[in-house]
């Protein structure tokens, strides 16, 4: 009896030479492809540092507080998919849909703070107060030049775009691959949630597998962009690296 | 009877749990506390000027920590088949590779 419950919610399927399920497997391969993908683009990014000539810098326009907020969201976001599919497992289908919802919310959430990161580097705005130049950044040091007698404050927008610097070009690659595949973790889920509510009978427990191939593309995500969060952003500011 | 039914109802659970290996709710929001934790951590650690070069070691194990976490628990690589995790971890060591050996053909590790 035990046992039937137990393959019911873990969905039968075919036999095959490995006794794995062929899906799941396509999954695993395709998220390691997509980590050689990822890689070579994280590659790009790293060899190209510091290779600029112009244009804003990591230092000129990274706001560490706005990000770690955004990857505490992603995070969160992994915390509630996996108790959604633990909810669907268990047949609680009112839960289910609770905690799929609000891995939906908080995933958009994270493509929205990404959509005002990109703005605000696309509208980056240097200023400077001539009475305090102490500490400043080479983009800072040039506006700066325009600090003259008489001359309080200077203002100058230098906007952080793909086509600026080689810095612009790889991050906006690398983010914009990344909230790209974000994108289209939300519209899946999106996808379940909805189907769930108005076709009931293609998302049961005895079909959690749909769900568990969408939430391990959902963790995939999540794990880029730990590495993103690290590599990019926080070395990224360190001075010297 | 009612009884009856509920113990036989926890014991397909508690089979169920043996059976499948996953972690249950409160394992996953454990997971995501010391996920929150070490992100904060992380937060923390980059205004420590004090640690100077030493920063970039101590962000990359923190960092690693919440990438196996994340591996293992979430994505379930712990409790499945082997052979998923040889598949994850070629596609990952070619990448890691890839951007070491590109790091090196760039001069990164040239002191």
């Amino acid at each position: 009896m035990a046992h039937d419950v137990a393959s019911a919610t873990h969905g039968e399927h075919e036999p095959t030479t490995t006794g794995l399920n062929h899906r799941k497997m396509l999954m695993w391969a395709f998220l390691g492809s997509d980590c050689m993908f990822f890689g070579s683009l994280i590659a790009t990014y790293l060899v190209y540092k510091n290779r600029s000539i112009t244009g804003p810098m990591p230092i000129d326009v990274f706001d560490i507080p706005v990000t770690t907020v955004s990857t505490f969201v992603l995070l969160m976001s992994s915390m509630s998919m996996v108790i959604a599919y633990s909810m669907l497992t268990q047949n609680k289908m009112k839960a289910f849909r609770i905690w799929l919802g609000t891995t939906v919310i908080l995933g958009s959430t994270f493509v929205g703070f990404q959509v005002f990161e990109f703005r605000t580097f696309a509208n980056h705005e240097v200023k400077i107060d001539c009475a305090h130049m102490e500490d400043l950044t080479v983009l800072e040091q040039k506006v700066a030049e325009k600090c003259t007698p008489g001359v309080h404050h200077v203002e100058e927008v230098v906007p952080l775009t793909p086509r600026v610097n080689l810095f612009g070009t790889t991050f906006f690659t690398l983010t914009g691959f990344h909230g790209a595949h974000v994108t289209l973790g939300v519209i899946w889920l999106t996808s379940i949630l909805l189907l769930s509510i108005f076709r009931p009978k293609m998302v049961t427990p005895e079909r959690n597998l749909d769900l568990d191939l969408a939430a391990l593309y959902w963790h995939f995500v999540d794990i880029v962009w730990i590495v993103i969060f690290t590599v990019v952003y926080l070395f990224g500011v360190f001075e010297g690296y | 009877m009612q009884e009856t039914n509920q113990i036989n109802s926890n014991l397909a659970h508690s089979e169920e749990e043996v059976h499948t290996g996953h972690p249950t709710a409160l394992q996953y929001f454990k997971v995501a506390m010391i996920l929150s934790f070490v992100t904060a951590l992380e937060f923390l650690v980059f205004y420590f000027e004090w640690l100077g070069h030493w920063i970039i070691p101590v962000l990359t194990v923190l960092s690693v920590g919440k990438f196996a976490l994340v591996v293992m628990y979430y994505m379930h690589l712990k409790y499945d088949a082997k052979l998923f995790t040889g598949l994850f971890f070629a596609g990952f060591g070619v990448a890691s590779g890839v951007i070491l050996s590109l790091m090196a053909l760039f001069s990164w590790f040239v002191f």
